[in-house]
């Protein structure tokens, strides 16, 4: 067993717990596993990246260029911003709602959506596009779009972690009053 | 022992739990802050712990219970250091009796900090040894280890990490609660001779401090931390690789498995375990030193070069092979030992990406500091004036559109230099904006400096009732200390008066038109006056309602999206639009828009 896998997003959007449902997973297999967070100043609306390394044989908490296997993108300019880090044949899931910052209606560089979702398109082999309101909107929550990508990420087939172990993860590291509407989210597909 | 997926800074705490700690002094800063909080969470009432003012208070506490014979651990980041250095290279001359380890996160990059300066520099120039970790395991471990050296030695210990050691995370073995250690205090013995610095006391103990060090270098050199991993057969130049920390791991990862180079990982850069570089030396013709900072090992090795008259070239930073500053990563070590070993790597095929947008950290949606920045920016409008800012969220009222921050230095200086402007330009209309850690942790003496030599300026107060950008970590305004009593809190407002400023006004910065008049107001009086904006921080509370836009009164002027900057408002066909998943409900672009288009938040 070996996956490298980043996740993107927003400051703000979760990236972090999802990264540490992935880990807890990892553990209750017995499995070594490795991680990295952004903390600090970026979590206040900047880009933010998780890294997460599991199997044996891994020195670096952080990924190198070309070495992902996976990357779970919170938003789609940020998958473009960390596009460089998967490998040949990985496989990205990415939310298709954009984050638009301020810097880009107050003389920064504009969010072009279409180009963004277009290059996705053209550039990833295996791309998994998740339709983000319609979750909120069938789930009554944005907030579990960590969880929504996560669930796309396993049955995409790309790492080798499974739905249970993700449950298993849901039930270690949230409160108990959050997990149906979690695994709701989890098996969430359009 | 158990296996606990754990960060960096966790480990460190737990690893200093273990080492039965008795006191645990810090300020909060990035990428240092989990340590404390993990002590606060982890460890039993028998610890003392305690958010300081600053980190000078922090050294200074710490230095006491270690005079008892405790075990004290300081945190930090880099910074932060530099503000309890008085205490600490005064400390080393007179020594402690209990251990007591100073954890400083240093940040390269830097990523949330104001310099980039090694901690393992710092420790030469106090003459303090200092551990460096390259894992979350070995941090655990090393806390342990730099206690024992501390009260053997009877001197303060480093343990620096950077962020990614702080910030990383692995799953290890660590001591279950019951195999904590505990450590008993002695108790302060009075002895005048051993706790009183005088010149005599420190001409003395300079010297034994030279000698301890010198015989530390080479015990150090048997250390586990500092090892040569062998490499494998070389034909013509021997080459091989010196590096330390997080590098360690990133020189792993470029070699691989089976690491052709031989490695010098050096855990204790200071004092420099000079024995064991000499071994590594003499088997080279080349040293490749990759390094994060300043080139430490790099000046060791060149340094032992000359002493023992090797002929060895150490290449690095000073070479330029490698870049005099910012973080190192996987793919520039791994791009580096290529050029070093003579190899080129694949070229990764560029192809042209859309523009993406830019995406600097923002000022929350529902953020007091922005309606306070804003209330400052109206009042002042057409007017000479200089905003001076300090470290803190609020540091971010810098990006456009607000645009309301020209200096920032370090903490509590805004207060101070806002006073050195005004002396030389007695025109302008000088406001200092201090956050209300920040005014605790050094903002108080920078006030009474300007009160009394007769400066004219606002001091702005951005009460927030928390120490945001780090977490949420109290401090004294707050009421509640770090051994979860309740407590009677400091007024920032009575410490103003009591100063003697006569004009003190609190306001709610979201009353957005009686801010303006405040302000207003309050600028034009003489002499040092202030006003506090105060507001909780907007992750502390949840939102009661939020606003939305009326698509058909909104007009489209985009007044709201251009004044505010706020993350929440956003252009839709031609109309303002709110993301409801950020808004906070502040009511600040409600009482900015023109034609009352938007309403249905609720903070006042």
């Amino acid at each position: 067993m070996r996956d490298d896998i980043i996740l993107c997003g927003v400051g703000g959007q979760g990236t972090v717990l999802a990264s540490r449902l992935l880990s807890t997973a990892a553990m209750r297999r017995g499995v070594p596993v490795k991680a990295a967070e952004t903390i600090g100043m970026a979590q206040r609306g900047g880009s933010v990246t998780s890294h997460v390394r599991i199997g044996e044989g891994v020195s670096s908490p952080l990924v190198g260029r070309g070495g992902a296997n996976l990357l779970m993108a919170f938003e789609p300019a940020e998958a473009v911003r960390q596009l460089a880090y998967v490998r040949q044949g990985g496989t990205v899931v990415v939310s298709n709602r954009p984050i638009v910052p301020v810097s880009a209606v107050t003389g920064g560089p504009t969010y072009d959506l279409d180009a963004i979702m277009g290059y996705l398109e053209q550039r990833v082999d295996n791309l998994v596009v998740v339709d983000a309101d319609a979750a909120a909107a069938e789930l009554g929550s944005s907030r579990v779009l960590n969880v929504v990508l996560l669930g796309a990420a396993i049955r995409s087939g790309a790492i080798s972690l499974d739905a249970d172990d993700i449950r298993e993860a849901i039930s270690i590291r949230l409160p108990e009053r959050f997990w149906e509407l979690n695994l709701r989210a989890l098996d969430w597909a359009h | 022992m158990h296996i606990e997926f754990l960060m960096g800074n966790e480990a460190i705490a737990l690893g200093a739990l273990a080492a039965g700690v008795n006191v645990v002094a810090g300020y909060p800063g990035t990428p240092s802050t989990e340590v404390l909080e993990t002590v606060a969470k982890r460890g039993s009432n028998r610890t003392y712990m305690e958010w300081s003012c600053n980190e000078k208070a922090a050294m200074e506490v710490a230095a006491g219970a270690a005079y008892t014979g405790a075990r004290a651990l300081v945190t930090c980041k880099q910074v932060g250091l530099n503000v309890a250095a008085d205490p600490l290279m005064s400390l080393e001359y007179v020594g402690v009796k209990g251990g007591l380890v100073v954890m400083v996160a240093d940040d390269p990059g830097p990523i949330s900090s104001q310099t980039e300066q090694d901690t393992r520099t710092f420790a030469q120039f106090a003459k303090v040894p200092v551990f460096d970790p390259s894992s979350v395991e070995e941090a655990y471990a090393m806390v342990r280890d730099a206690f024992e050296l501390s009260e053997r030695e009877a001197t303060p210990v480093f343990l620096r990490a950077t962020t990614r050691v702080d910030h990383g995370y692995e799953a290890i073995e660590v001591l279950d609660e019951a195999e904590w250690q505990t450590h008993q205090a002695e108790g302060f013995v009075r002895d005048s001779s051993r706790w009183v610095i005088f010149p005599r006391l420190s001409v003395a103990n300079h010297a034994k401090i030279e000698r301890r060090n010198e015989r530390l270098s080479r015990e150090l050199a048997a250390s586990a931390y500092n090892r040569v991993v062998a490499g494998g057969e070389q034909r013509g130049v021997r080459r091989g690789v010196a590096t330390h920390g997080i590098n360690y791991a990133y020189v792993r990862e470029a070699l691989g498995g089976d690491c052709e180079l031989p490695v010098l990982k050096v855990g204790t850069p200071f004092p420099f375990p000079e024995d064991l570089a000499i071994e590594f030396l003499r088997e080279l013709d080349e040293v490749l030193c990759v390094e994060e900072l300043d080139p430490v090992i790099e000046r060791a090795l060149l340094q032992a070069c000359g002493k023992h008259g090797l002929s060895v070239r150490i290449r690095g930073k000073l070479t330029g092979d490698m870049p005099p500053s910012g973080e190192n990563t996987v793919d520039s070590v791994r791009a580096a030992l290529a050029a070093f070993v003579g190899e080129s790597l694949p070229k990764a095929p560029e192809t042209a990406s859309p523009q993406l947008p830019v995406r600097p950290p923002v000022l929350c949606a529902g953020c007091p500091h922005r309606a306070s920045f804003y209330a400052v920016k109206r009042a002042m409008r057409g007017k000479k004036t200089v905003y001076c800012g300090d470290i803190g969220c609020y540091t971010l009222g810098n990006a456009q559109p607000l645009d309301m921050v020209d200096t920032c230095l370090c903490m509590g200086a805004g207060i101070t230099v806002a006073q050195g402007i005004f002396h030389v330009e007695p025109d302008t209309t000088c406001f200092a904006f201090v956050g209300d850690s920040t005014f605790f942790a050094s903002g108080i003496t920078g006030v009474i400096n300007a009160y009394y030599n007769q400066a004219d300026l606002t001091v702005i107060v951005l009460d927030n009732s928390t120490t945001a950008m780090t977490g949420h970590q109290p401090h004294p305004g707050t009421g509640r200390t770090m051994m979860g009593e309740s407590v009677q809190p400091v007024s920032i407002e009575s410490v103003l008066r009591g100063i003697g400023l006569n004009v003190v006004e609190t306001v709610n910065p979201f009353d957005h038109k009686l801010a303006v008049k405040t302000v207003q107001r309050v600028s034009a009086e003489p002499g040092v006056k202030a006003i506090i904006f105060k507001s909780p921080c907007a992750m502390l509370e949840r939102p009661k309602a939020q606003s939305s836009v009326d698509s058909n009164a909104c007009i489209g002027c985009g007044r709201c999206i251009r004044e505010l900057g706020c993350p929440a408002l956003f252009f839709g066909d031609g109309k303002a639009r709110i993301d409801a998943s950020q808004c906070n409900g502040c009511t600040l672009c409600e009482q900015v828009c023109p034609v009352g288009a938007i309403s249905g938040g609720e903070k006042l």
